[in-house]
């Protein structure tokens, strides 16, 4: 099962690979990971989605991040109200014929067209997993061309 | 102030009185510091030897173990003293040379990416990029390896880093935000974990080597004589608890005494303090201890609940929630009819050996123990010699024993032998040794000589790797592939460094042998020609249950 965690974590050179590593030393599976700098210069948060077999793994996971001294506290957003979204960018087939068919799938799910030309339209989309889901079977029936795809952002209520 | 100079007054602000190391090209800064510094600085002859001689020292004495190296292969001759070190959570820093930060990525000569190699075997690491950092980051790294469970922190100190100037400010205290170990057990889980206990019929105490860190051997030998609870120990947990008590059952595991893993098997109440229940403990985890409830008290919450589900998990650390638990205990669980069944298991199942004619190792450790009345530090190499010592030797204090236990590191024994004897010079310190493990860093008899580290070999000759051997008779039709060992003459070559050999054939020379060896005021090979296919048991076979023993014995 797939769980959301939030880390605040230490904005320092290095940290990024002793999560990863730790990660990978352990046999842990990362499905995704968003990092940035936050208001507070000194630290970073992260969202990570971790494939977990069960309860005892995610445990593991936790305890094993808390042990990280440069992670600073670890939320996991499973049993927690939260909003979680991640962002698309495609390039997508698209006549000028098709392009208001398009522009009214997208309506549906908080994205627009950047740009259109050459049949090509890129596009942008955010919403949650779900919504992201809908949108690229919606967009599979136009042709998507590529995809580049955010990791999954959360906050708690 | 250098950094060099900047560094060597942290150290000795830390209390640092010896380091261990080599010098390189990367770190000549800081050895011209060392030059004329009062802190004891021991040349090893081989940086890995550096490792494990700080982590000797370090078991031995309870204080942080400094090593320091140079980079890039200066570096990672460390990797296996610092992984050992993690493994089994002993406090030491390391110190490397790097390339000058100019230089870094670049691969220069004698460059390795040393934070990045030790990430996965350290508690923490640094890369210093800044003269003006390396105060504050020297005073972290000791509060980090000695603090919470223990464990290695590397620091890696760029040549122009060491050569540059800056102010020195001494930081008044450390202040990490990700790193507030837990020290005291949440109340409660005292209360329900001495429910468990005050109504127990048949509980066991199963320590390991936390408690020794902890410091907490005392309140532990309290806890168990008051409510009378017998104890099995970890291999590193060895000495936490007197082996001539009447509660010890021994160390339990695939090597360990029969009674001791009868007897968790047959409990209704585990109490581990301060081990993790590893894989050679456990055995077949689904297997263990089917009937206990389980308590687990450790000051890593990782720890818990990893191997087996435990029903009353303590994050503490071990010296104050053994604490909390005498205070709050009402009433004693009744156990007469439980140790008078664990009398019985000691006697169906003692520890036993053949050749008792012969020159057996068993009798060897055994003759040591009563040589030396048992006030000494044994260490060991890995394998079989490691398994005879943990068996027939009876540990009474922490400290006196150190081996590798997590990494199963061979070569480990000697030099951890020479740091416990620097950190504790008022002990005999003995390293019981293989003829394949004592190859691995034999080199270190020279800084035995040359420092006048009168420490004690006894080398359990048998020609063979002999606990690998052992599996392939047992496990591989007795294909004894590649395990058979051509050796030097051990006491010809300990001679030729300048240090004494004795060589014992027949069963009525140990003592002698052992005796001369103590008189001694220097470094001492006994090399014991054992027989050379004797094998250690009890011995549960990888992945069996605990009580499914091999006794090999007719």
């Amino acid at each position: 099962m797939r769980h959301t965690l939030s880390l605040v974590v230490e904005n320092k050179f290095g940290v990024l690979a002793r999560i990863a590593g730790l990660f990978s030393a352990r046999g842990y599976n990362i499905a995704s990971l968003a990092v940035s700098e936050t208001l507070d210069p000194t630290i970073s948060y992260m969202t990570i989605v971790v494939e977990a077999k069960d309860e005892a793994v995610l445990e593991q996971i936790k305890k094993q991040l808390n042990k990280l001294i440069d992670v600073i506290t670890v939320t996991d957003f499973t049993k927690k109200e939260h909003i979680d979204r991640e962002m698309i960018i495609a390039k997508v087939v698209c006549s000028t014929r098709d392009k208001p068919k398009l522009e009214r799938t997208l309506e549906r799910f908080v994205g627009k067209i950047i740009q259109c030309k050459n049949d090509i339209a890129i596009i942008e989309a955010v919403g949650d997993q779900e919504q992201i889901k809908k949108l690229l079977e919606a967009l599979s029936t136009f042709g998507i061309k590529e995809l580049v795809r955010t990791g999954r952002l959360a906050i708690a209520y | 102030m250098t950094g060099a100079e900047i560094l060597i007054e942290c150290l000795k602000r830390e209390g640092v009185e010896v380091m261990f190391g080599y010098p390189g090209g990367q770190i000549l800064p800081t050895f011209d510091k060392l030059y004329d510094c009062s802190i004891r600085f021991i040349l090893t002859r081989h940086e890995q030897a550096a490792a494990h001689a700080a982590e000797g020292y370090a078991r031995a004495t309870g204080k942080v173990g400094v090593c320091i190296a140079t980079s890039g292969p200066g570096a990672t001759n460390l990797v296996t003293g610092i992984a050992n070190a993690f493994m089994d959570s002993s406090p030491l820093v390391a110190i490397t040379g790097q390339v000058p930060t100019t230089l870094i990525g670049n691969d220069a000569f004698q460059e390795a990416d040393v934070t990045g190699i030790t990430r996965p075997i350290t508690k923490h690491n640094y890369l210093v990029k800044d003269t003006r950092d390396l105060a504050r980051i020297v005073r972290e790294a000791f509060y980090i390896a000695s603090s919470g469970r223990p464990g290695p922190v590397l620091i890696d100190l760029p040549s122009d880093v060491q050569k540059k100037e800056a102010e020195f400010i001494w930081p008044e205290k450390v202040e990490l935000r990700g790193y507030h170990p837990t020290l005291y057990g949440h109340p409660g889980q005292i209360k329900k974990a001495l429910k468990l206990i005050e109504s127990a019929k048949r509980p066991i105490i199963y320590a390991g080597g936390g408690v020794i860190s902890a410091g907490a051997s005392f309140l532990l030998t309290d806890f168990a004589r008051q409510l009378q609870i017998p104890v099995t120990v970890t291999l590193m947990g060895l000495g936490c608890f007197p082996g001539t008590d009447e509660l010890f059952l021994g160390m339990l595991g695939m090597h360990g005494t029969a009674y001791a893993n009868h007897a968790i098997m047959e409990s209704d109440l585990i109490i581990a303090i301060g081990a993790r229940f590893d894989d050679r403990v456990t055995g077949k985890v689904d297997a263990f201890a089917p009937n206990a409830k389980k308590i687990h008290i450790d000051i890593d919450p990782s720890s818990i609940s990893k191997n087996v589900k435990v029903d009353v998990p303590i994050v503490g650390d071990v010296k104050n929630v053994l604490g909390q638990l005498l205070e709050g205990v009402d009433k004693k669980p009744d156990t007469k009819d439980w140790l008078k069944h664990i009398e019985y298991l000691k006697k169906k199942y003692p520890l036993k050996y053949q050749w008792k004619n012969k020159l057996s190792p068993q009798y060897i450790i055994e003759q040591l123990y009563e040589i030396t009345g048992g006030d000494a530090i044994i260490t060991t190499e890995v394998g079989q010699n490691q398994m005879w010592a943990a068996q027939w030797f009876r540990y009474t204090q922490p400290r006196t024993f150190i081996s590798s236990g997590g990494l199963g590191t061979m070569g480990f024994g000697f030099p951890a032998a020479i740091g416990a004897k620097v950190g504790r010079p008022d002990k005999l310190v003995f390293d019981i040794a293989g003829d394949g493990s004592i190859q691995m860093n034999i080199q270190e008899i020279a800084t035995c000589v040359c420092n006048k580290i009168p420490v004690k070999v006894l080398i359990l000759n048998n020609g063979y790797l002999g606990m690998v051997r052992q599996w392939q008779e047992l496990f591989y039709k007795r294909r004894y592939s590649y395990t058979c060992l051509y050796n030097p003459d051990f006491v010809r070559l300990v001679e030729s460094y300048g240090g004494m050999g004795i060589r014992v054939t027949a069963k009525e020379e140990v003592r002698p042998a052992i005796e001369q060896a103590i008189k001694a005021d220097t470094v001492v090979f006994i090399d014991f020609h054992i027989e050379s296919e004797e094998n250690v048991f009890p011995m549960v076979p990888a992945g069996e249950a605990l009580n499914r023993m091999i006794e090999g014995l007719a």
